[in-house]
């Protein structure tokens, strides 16, 4: 077993933005709230999520990968570690379209990986090859697992449909000045700015971490991702970009997509209540949410975090169990804004209905309005 | 001719001191002193168990290791050469008690733990809530929940589960191999701190049946006093197939410790030898232990069957079978267990450490997908609440206390149990010694053992950032070695410390 790695850590800035009547809105607004949270970050990892951007291949899975240096290994040309994904996306999966990820290089950023994306479907073919009750988003994750981590140099960052994640080495202004976000349009968007402890910063190791359309970005650190990792291996999950946001991101795809427990729930196991509270609850609760502690322990988050994850149809916003990182909300007519400081709301948003400090252990759910996007 | 054999230790009486009380001569339950006209002792039949020193009002006992009086031999020390003495003279086996003493090294001293500094802060045990509560049994892969309108609620019941207030729990340790009153201080201690005791495999007095639901009953061997209101009186029945005191071999409990009162717990003839047979006669092979199991689980409604095994070479695809053979507990007794009675050279040379074992079942069992199908327990040397934290990090649900427990209750590690002279009643079954171990005492001096360990957990979680025992269970990465190979690194998945 592979016992090797290092685990990154970081402490750093969050913003989100979500138009529950699906309206879709520039990139510039969160780069704006963003930019505020400067001094939350050190400029070495900047990112964003955006969802509703690809409309017009919106029934496509939406591939964003990067080719780049790995730390800790040899490094290959990086040109054939683009040659054998492209083939191997062309062997396995039905590519509507490849192209080169639009950037502006700029003094700020100025060597980046090669940065592809790619618009695919799930050929049927293939998905019958490996039958098992595999569905297509199934199929996708263990494309994404095997690039991540069967192909040197390689890494999908985002595969969502009608979203993607865009992020680098970079303070998050900077970096959204090189993908040009303000030239697209989504009606969630999330963005994090990043201040990692270990000084090699790297591309793949910014947030957003996604996986099918979710992204999660994190300020925190998660003490419990020794033995989250290792729950999570068990379910077959590959762990290959060695910063703990990766656990949130495989967690909620257990416990959500995988096993079909409500987004409310899994946010309930990983930041569950005190047996204190528990021993207090009626006696069918009390019985529900020991069975849930029971099974669910190792998946458990523990240590301080404010994570904002998004997924198609909305976006959540959470605590640790005993609120270790600053998470503020804010709602004004169909938006919802969430930050890690209040300053950053207002920046973008100065006179919002109504603000608060959402509860330890509580999540904030924001679900889009029916029949939108 | 037969060798003196030079006595281990040396009783010396400052007769100054002494007041002539013979509280020594009351106290020595292995015949040391006699009186004539002063305290005499004869050094002979000393252990060293200390009880003399302790009830002395006036200080007048000091008990010392004899030199050695023979040339010293690095390859044959002393003890080598009084075994073949005393093997030469009887023809018999060697015996002992209590766990292996050779000085094999201690992994847990190679292990050190993480704390939080700066990046993450440490939480603080004293003010926020932290928790140690532990549930032993199968859990599914997923909770069968509903949740409407802000309220969860359980579709399907989880399989039964034991609930510990603390992941510690007191090892099975026979009626036979200890006095009824130890039992009862387990029993009391296990049901006042919230965890369990097993009655190990000499059966349940009657008088401990109101304990039940602190009790693992367990079924060796041997089967003694397994009838089936004993199997139904516990919250789990545990099969012992071996310990890690003796493995490959069965319990022993020697005539001399075979009074009325065990004769009748465990159903055989007062005075002889309680030998149990090596493997239990109706399992050869995994499958028979699943019928076994299955039986069990029959017979008592579907209650938790745990599996005691010695930890030995292929321990990690033994625990695999037995968790597929429907354990839903495995419990693992590592090389340095105790007893009340082995063969010498069997406890101190068969079978290997707790902490790679663990650490060996615990990844295969990850590695096949069924980690959360049985709750690990492991057994044989936790000295502390570090070896416990320690082991915890390794992957175990919840570690067992012995010889830990013992101590407790007032045993000085003299390794004479299988006399039946117990001079602290721990022991022992002759009736003028168990009565000096008063079961409320036992049973307060056992709550306080745990009671200071739980503290000593809650610190170091708190430390580690972490306010749950579950986020530090198997999170090999909260632990660093010092001074190890890198294969044994390799073996318990942990870094060396510095990287």
């Amino acid at each position: 077993m592979n016992h090797w790695w290092e685990k990154d850590m970081s402490g750093c800035g969050l913003s989100g933005i979500i138009n529950t009547d699906g309206k879709r809105i520039s990139g510039s607004v969160v780069r704006k709230s963003i930019a505020l949270q400067h001094d939350r970050g050190n400029g070495l990892g900047g990112g964003f999520a955006a969802y509703g951007i690809y409309p017009d291949y919106k029934d496509y899975y939406a591939l964003h990968i990067m080719y780049t240096e790995e730390p800790g290994k040899p490094t290959r040309d990086l040109y054939e570690a683009r040659k054998e994904t492209e083939a191997y996306l062309d062997g396995t999966l039905s590519v509507k379209k490849g192209e080169d990820i639009p950037v502006k290089i700029t003094d700020k950023v100025k060597s980046h990986p090669l940065l592809n994306r790619y618009f695919v479907k799930v050929r049927p073919d293939k998905l019958a090859e490996v039958g098992g009750g595999m569905n297509e988003d199934d199929f996708i994750v263990s494309v994404v697992m095997h690039i991540n981590d069967k192909i040197n140099n390689a890494f999908v960052f985002s595969s969502g449909k009608n979203m993607g994640a865009f992020k680098g080495v970079g303070f998050p202004e900077d970096i959204a000045d090189f993908f040009m976000i303000e030239n697209y349009e989504g009606y969630t968007w999330t963005a994090h700015n990043r201040f990692p402890t270990n000084t090699q910063g790297w591309w793949g190791g910014a947030h957003p971490f996604t996986l099918l359309d979710w992204s999660i970005v994190h300020n925190g650190e998660i003490s419990s991702y020794g033995i989250n990792k290792r729950y999570l291996e068990m379910f077959g999950y590959k762990l290959a970009l060695l910063t703990d946001t990766e656990v949130v991101t495989y967690i909620f795809d257990l416990m959500v997509r995988k096993q079909g427990l409500p987004v409310e729930v899994a946010c309930k196991a990983v930041a569950a209540p005190f047996w204190k509270d528990i021993d207090r609850m009626p006696e069918s609760e009390r019985e529900a949410y020991t069975a849930l502690r029971a099974v669910y322990g190792s998946g458990l988050l523990n240590g301080p975090f404010a994570i904002l994850f998004g997924h198609s149809r909305g976006l959540i916003g959470m605590n640790d169990r005993i609120k270790l990182r600053p998470f503020v909300a804010a709602t004004k007519g169909k938006t919802v804004y969430m930050a890690s400081e209040e300053s950053a709301i207002r920046e973008i948003c100065p006179d919002p209905e109504k603000v608060w400090a959402p509860r330890a252990g509580h999540p904030v759910v924001v679900a889009l309005d029916k029949g939108v996007a | 001719m037969n060798r003196t054999m030079p006595p281990e230790f040396r009783v010396k009486i400052d007769h100054e001191k002494c007041r002539k009380c013979k509280r020594c001569l009351q106290s020595c339950s292995f015949g040391v002193y006699e009186f004539h006209d002063r305290v005499m002792p004869d050094n002979n039949k000393c252990v060293a168990c200390n009880r003399c020193v302790t009830m002395c009002p006036e200080d007048a006992i000091t008990i010392n290791e004899t030199p050695n009086v023979y040339k010293d031999h690095p390859n044959w020390s002393l003890q080598t050469r009084k075994n073949v003495w005393k093997q030469a003279e009887t023809g018999g086996v060697l015996l002992t008690g209590m766990g292996n003493d050779r000085p094999y090294p201690i992994i847990f001293d190679h292990l050190v733990v993480d704390a939080c500094q700066v990046t993450n802060p440490s939480i603080d045990p004293l003010r926020e809530p932290m928790e140690l509560r532990t549930f032993l049994g199968r859990k599914p892969d997923k909770a069968e929940v509903t949740y409407k309108d802000g309220k969860l609620s359980l579709k399907e019941k989880l399989p039964p589960q034991i609930q510990l207030e603390i992941p510690i729990i007191f090892a099975p340790m026979s009626f036979g191999a200890i006095s009824l009153n130890a039992h009862k201080s387990l029993a009391m201690a296990a049901k006042e701190s919230g965890t369990v005791y097993g009655t190990g495999e000499g059966g349940l007095h009657s008088e401990l049946f109101e304990y039940g639901p602190w009790t693992i009953v367990q079924c060796a061997s041997g089967r003694f006093g397994v009838h089936s209101e004993y199997l139904n009186a516990g919250v789990a029945v545990e099969i012992k197939i071996g310990q890690g005191a003796k493995p490959g071999i069965g319990g022993h409990l020697p005539g001399e410790k075979i009074g009325a009162e065990i004769s009748q717990t465990r159903m055989i003839p007062i005075g002889t030898d309680a030998l149990s047979p090596a493997p239990h006669h109706d399992i050869y092979s995994i499958e028979d232990l699943r019928q076994l199991i299955y039986a069990i689980k029959e017979a008592t409604g579907y209650k938790p069957v745990s599996v005691k095994i010695a930890c030995v070479h292929n321990v990690a695809a033994i625990a695999s079978g037995i968790v597929r053979a429907g354990a839903d507990i495995v419990y693992l007794d590592g090389f340095k267990g105790g007893t009340g009675a082995a063969p010498t050279m069997i406890r101190d040379h068969v079978g290997i450490p707790i902490e790679l074992a663990l650490a060996a079942v615990d990844d295969r069992l990850r590695q096949e997908g069924i980690r959360n199908q049985a709750s690990i327990v492991a057994a044989g040397g936790i000295r502390s609440s570090a070896d416990a934290v320690k082991a915890i990090a390794l992957g175990a649900d919840a570690c067992a206390i012995g010889t830990a427990a013992l101590l407790a209750l007032g045993c000085s590690l003299c390794q004479k149990c299988y006399t039946g002279n117990c001079a602290w009643g721990i022991c022992t079954q002759k009736p003028e010694l168990t009565r000096r171990l008063d079961p409320e005492w036992g049973a307060m001096r056992l709550n306080n053992l745990l009671r200071a360990w739980g503290h000593e957990i809650k610190e170091f979680l708190g430390a580690l950032g972490v306010n749950s025992v579950e986020s530090l269970r198997g999170s090999r990465e909260r632990l660093r070695g010092l001074g190890l190979d890198a294969q044994t690194l390799d073996i318990l998945g942990v870094k060396p410390a510095g990287r």
